[in-house]
């Protein structure tokens, strides 16, 4: 069966703020999910949202599809319980900064090191929206909120190097307003068996407008971020005439024609390598000395969780003469009273 | 020597040692040769928080008590008839728990200058310092004798030293004219790999029966008489097994998988690893980052359509209270169980106490009521498990066990009920839309009991939202007032018209009169072996006993009017009693409390009573 967008539209009305980067989210999930539906055979019912709670964890409340808003950081246990209990479901995970990387950060860690099969979309705005404008664990070194009047003094959360120490399988990055683009990693998430999960830099209007506007501007945007597709050079620029090179242990941006640098010096992004070092590198780079990495960054096969329960509970049940409670009752030590 | 078997009603044996000295073990196995016999059996694990306490202190003193009787027999006993004490540490500890006529066994090998010092002993002789020389004390040299053995079986001493403990349970046999072969059948089967080790520990099993019967000291032994048991298929089986089987048996009779998210906590460990083993039966376990993942991914499993449940003690239920309000509020069935321990906080880990009800009832925010069931003994908490699962899924809530630790470790034989005897369990679930329903409705309620109907992700047509925020009986995201009332009182009535479902209270002994006696959970056994006490010291009084904590059952407030006094037991500063004046408030209530960490002791209910009747 073939679905639309707007068959995974719900007919709540959509609260965020106008302006707010959770929109394009929206519409990018809800144009990539006919896409998956028809690339993995997934009927309309198979979908779960599950969120905690922030502004992007009102998410579920606009899809029609089964939804779960839960409380503050434990979307990832909840979504794992889910998939674990009913490893045919689609399970996503909407969740923000604050959600997923403080109050939440051991579950988003714990369900990545598992591998369990579930879609984490992490809505990075640096900022609490919901409680209005508090620093998060991803606000830059300085950030000036309501909690830190003269600016924070912390040293911020990368989501993608997060991901990389907890030996996750799949990170990938994409940009609020690249609505393409987040289609595609979302697409590519969905298709991934194991714990996927896509960073969306995303803008809060109102506490903390323009924080990505640096490399999100679209004058300085493709110069100033890396669209990393598998297989392909890692080139990027207005002009595609920038690109990335191994400079002793640390990537370099360089220009191609420039210092006797030609295409063929220009890496070849790799999403499929097991050791992460270079994908981390990738994850960390930040403007001005790099280009921020966006697309699927890493994207390798392991055993999920799920499946391991599932196949266990599988292998344990055949090799048993235990079949019902009966049975149990009455296996090991027992004596009879006549 | 020729000596006399004298038949005894019943039997208190006290095994005591160091943490690392097998006690629970030798106790175990004692437990386990007396119910083969026929007796009835109740047994207490009683033991320091550390693995391995500094050796030979008072501190890392364990112990594990056995009760066999040949009639029933309701708890491990108050005092004990004879005392293992493996180590002077030991004997020091446990001197307040013998009888004025008690037999003490000490391997006297460990009462050495080294070995006083370290219990804190200030002369030489033990036993005149504790004042009790005039006991029939059994002071083998446990530890030379056990050494000896090592090198005829070619086990090397250090390690062979280890099985001495077998040595004192041979004394033991010696003393109540019980057979080996339970204990050699389990030292086969556990050391199978290893000949010598089996060989080692039957030895020295023998030596301390042979030892018993070849020395002076003895002349009297005990036979304890078979009891007069119900026919039928009979097991051991302690508290957090009981419930963990419970839980299975509800999940294969409503054909929902189980799943259990938990986190190892003492005294609930058990269940989780109990659970754990039985992946034939389907049960998925998971163990998670913390307790709070615990409860969450069963929530998350629930909404997928499982029993879930999570195990916990007094802390992490603390740390799950939030969570539980998320499972009133979007509805779900969920089983927590807590087995309480002593707190607060950390508190005595291995302790036992009834100080959670409070948090239970009320440790939550908003208006949050759930259904507490107290499981009474061991093996009830195989039915209350059951029981808290049938409700939860059939009624879409969660429900609190509140165990103990004292019936999670604690055993007794229990007869093993048929499958077929228990009822069906028939979960709300819905497949499709009612009539002119144009999408589901998550909070639409059955009038009678106010139970929602369960779509489960995956069913066609029947997509929904759930949550901690209020919402309508649509399921739309609501802060109208009236709206919100009327939620918070349906999900109250909810869990309040789970007592028309279940059974009524009961009271034991005196059915109306001038004294009722109150008591919930694990106290069951002492309070009724205080009732069996008073009613042969012709003190007639009634005993009522709650399973059923919320609700309460529906004849609670009959039964209390037909009694003058009505006095709450509780292992805890008085939170049932507390929670009755809430409820029933034209009741007074007097109070027994005790929150030492320790169950009751029979007699101190018994003198508690006496002062009121006389």
């Amino acid at each position: 069966m073939k679905f639309t967008p707007q068959d995974f539209k719900s007919d709540q009305e959509v609260k965020w703020c106008p302006g707010c980067g959770d929109h394009a989210v929206l519409a990018a999930v809800q144009r990539a999910l006919p896409e998956i539906s028809e690339a993995l055979g997934y009927s309309h019912e198979r979908y779960v949202f599950v969120s905690g709670i922030g502004c992007s964890s009102r998410f579920p409340y606009y899809m029609k599809t089964y939804g779960f808003h839960s409380i503050h950081g434990r979307a990832a246990a909840i979504a794992t319980g889910i998939k674990v209990a009913n490893p045919t479901l689609s399970v996503w995970e909407m969740t923000g900064d604050g959600d997923s990387l403080a109050i939440g950060g051991n579950h988003l860690i714990h369900a990545i090191r598992r591998n369990i099969d579930i879609n984490i979309v992490l809505f990075n705005n640096r900022i609490y929206g919901l409680t209005k404008g508090q620093y998060s664990p991803t606000s830059k070194w300085g950030t000036v909120t309501k909690t830190s009047p003269f600016g924070t003094v912390e040293h911020p959360f990368n989501p993608g190097a997060l991901a990389m120490g907890a030996r996750g399988t799949f990170f990938a990055r994409t940009l609020d307003v690249e609505l393409q683009l987040t289609q595609e990693v979302m697409v590519q998430a969905a298709k991934h068996d194991g714990t996927a999960l896509v960073e969306v830099l995303q803008n809060c209007v109102i506490f903390n407008d323009k924080t990505h506007y640096i490399i999100s501007d679209r004058d300085v945007r493709a110069d100033r971020t890396i669209v990393l597709r598998h297989g392909e050079p890692m080139i990027f620029g207005k002009n595609k005439d920038k690109g990335l090179i191994l400079d002793g242990v640390r990537l370099k941006a360089v220009t191609i024609g420039e210092n006797g640098i030609t295409r063929d010096d220009i890496l070849i992004h790799n999403a499929e390598e097991q050791n992460h070092g270079i994908h981390m590198m990738l994850c960390e780079m930040e403007w001005p000395e790099l280009p921020v990495a966006l697309g699927v960054i890493r994207r390798v096969k392991d055993r999920t969780y799920d499946d391991m329960v599932r196949d266990q509970v599988t292998e344990v049940a055949t090799k048993s003469n235990i079949h019902c409670m009966n049975d149990m009752l009455r296996s090991g030590d027992t004596w009879v009273v006549e | 020597m020729p000596h006399n078997v004298i038949d005894v009603q019943d039997v208190v044996i006290r095994f005591t040692g160091d943490s690392g000295d097998g006690m629970q073990l030798t106790g175990s196995l004692f437990a386990n040769t007396a119910a083969f016999f026929g007796n009835d059996i109740t047994t207490f694990p009683d033991f320091p928080a550390e693995i391995r306490a500094p050796q030979g202190t008072v501190s890392g003193v364990s112990g594990f008590q056995v009760h066999i009787g040949s009639s029933a027999i309701y708890t491990p006993g108050d005092y004990c008839d004879v005392l293992v004490a493996m180590n002077p540490a030991a004997l020091k500890s446990n001197v307040k728990w013998l009888k004025p006529n008690a037999t003490i066994i000490v391997d006297i090998d460990t009462f050495d200058k080294k070995g006083m010092e370290k219990a804190g002993f200030t002369t030489e002789n033990a036993f005149a310092e504790l004042n009790i020389s005039d006991r029939n004390i059994i002071a083998p040299p446990i530890t030379t004798l056990t050494k000896e053995s090592c090198s005829i079986c070619g086990i090397d001493p250090k390690s062979g030293v280890r099985c001495k403990n077998m040595f004192a349970l041979g004394v033991c046999y010696f003393l109540y004219n019980m057979p080996l072969k339970h204990t050699e059948e389990f030292i086969r089967k556990k050391f199978a790999k290893n000949p010598s080790l089996v060989e080692m520990n039957i030895r020295v099993l023998k030596d301390g029966f042979n030892y018993a019967g070849n020395i002076q000291a003895i002349a009297d032994t005990y036979i304890v008489k078979p009891s007069k048991q119900k026919p039928g298929i009979y097991r051991n089986i302690n508290g957090n097994k009981a419930i963990a089987w419970g839980l299975m048996a509800a999940s294969e009779k409503s054909g929902r998988p189980l799943f259990c998210g938990s986190y190892p906590i003492t005294p609930a460990t058990g269940i989780l690893e109990e659970l754990a083993i039985h992946k034939a039966l389907g049960v998925k376990t998971l163990q998670c980052e913390d307790e709070i993942a615990g409860i969450c991914t069963a929530i998350g499993a629930s909404y997928a359509g499982s029993l879930a449940v999570t195990s916990t003690s007094g802390p992490g239920l603390s740390l799950k209270s939030e969570a539980l309000g998320l499972a009133v509020m979007a509805e779900l069935p969920l089983v927590i169980i807590d087995v309480q321990r002593a707190g607060p906080s950390t508190g005595i880990p291995t302790k036992t106490e009834q100080t959670d009800l409070n948090q239970a009832l009320y440790g939550r925010n908003g208006e949050c009521p759930i259904a507490i069931i107290a499981p009474h003994s061991p093996s009830h908490c195989f039915e209350a498990s059951f029981y808290a699962a049938k409700y939860a899924l059939e009624h879409l809530m969660p429900v609190i066990i509140l165990s103990e630790g004292f019936l999670g470790n604690g055993s007794e034989p229990w007869r093993i009920p048929d499958m077929n005897d228990f009822p069906g369990i028939e979960p709300p679930i819905v497949q499709k839309l009612e009539e002119g329903e144009p999408y589901f409705y998550p909070f639409k309620r059955d009038p009678e009991t106010m139970v929602p109907r369960w779509a489960l992700p995956g069913t066609p047509n029947l997509e929904h939202r759930v949550g901690g925020l209020e919402k309508n009986h649509k399921g739309a995201v609501s802060s109208d007032p009236l709206v919100h009332q009327q939620m918070v009182n349906e999900r109250a009535e909810k869990v309040a018209r789970l007592a028309r479902i279940i059974p009524p209270q009961t009271v034991v002994g005196e059915q109306e009169g001038d004294l009722l006696i109150v008591s919930w959970g694990g106290t069951y056994g002492h309070m009724l072996s205080a009732e069996n006490q008073l009613r042969s010291d012709g003190i007639k009084v009634g005993l009522a006993h709650f399973d059923f904590i919320n609700p309460l059952p529906l004849n609670t407030e009959e039964i209390f009017g037909r009694f003058q006094k009505i006095i709450v037991f509780e292992l805890n500063s008085g939170h049932f009693a507390n929670y009755l004046r809430a409820k029933l408030p034209q009741f007074t209530y007097l109070q027994y409390n005790k929150v030492q960490g320790q169950p009751f002791i029979v007699a101190e209910i018994t003198e508690a009573i006496n002062k009121i009747v006389k």
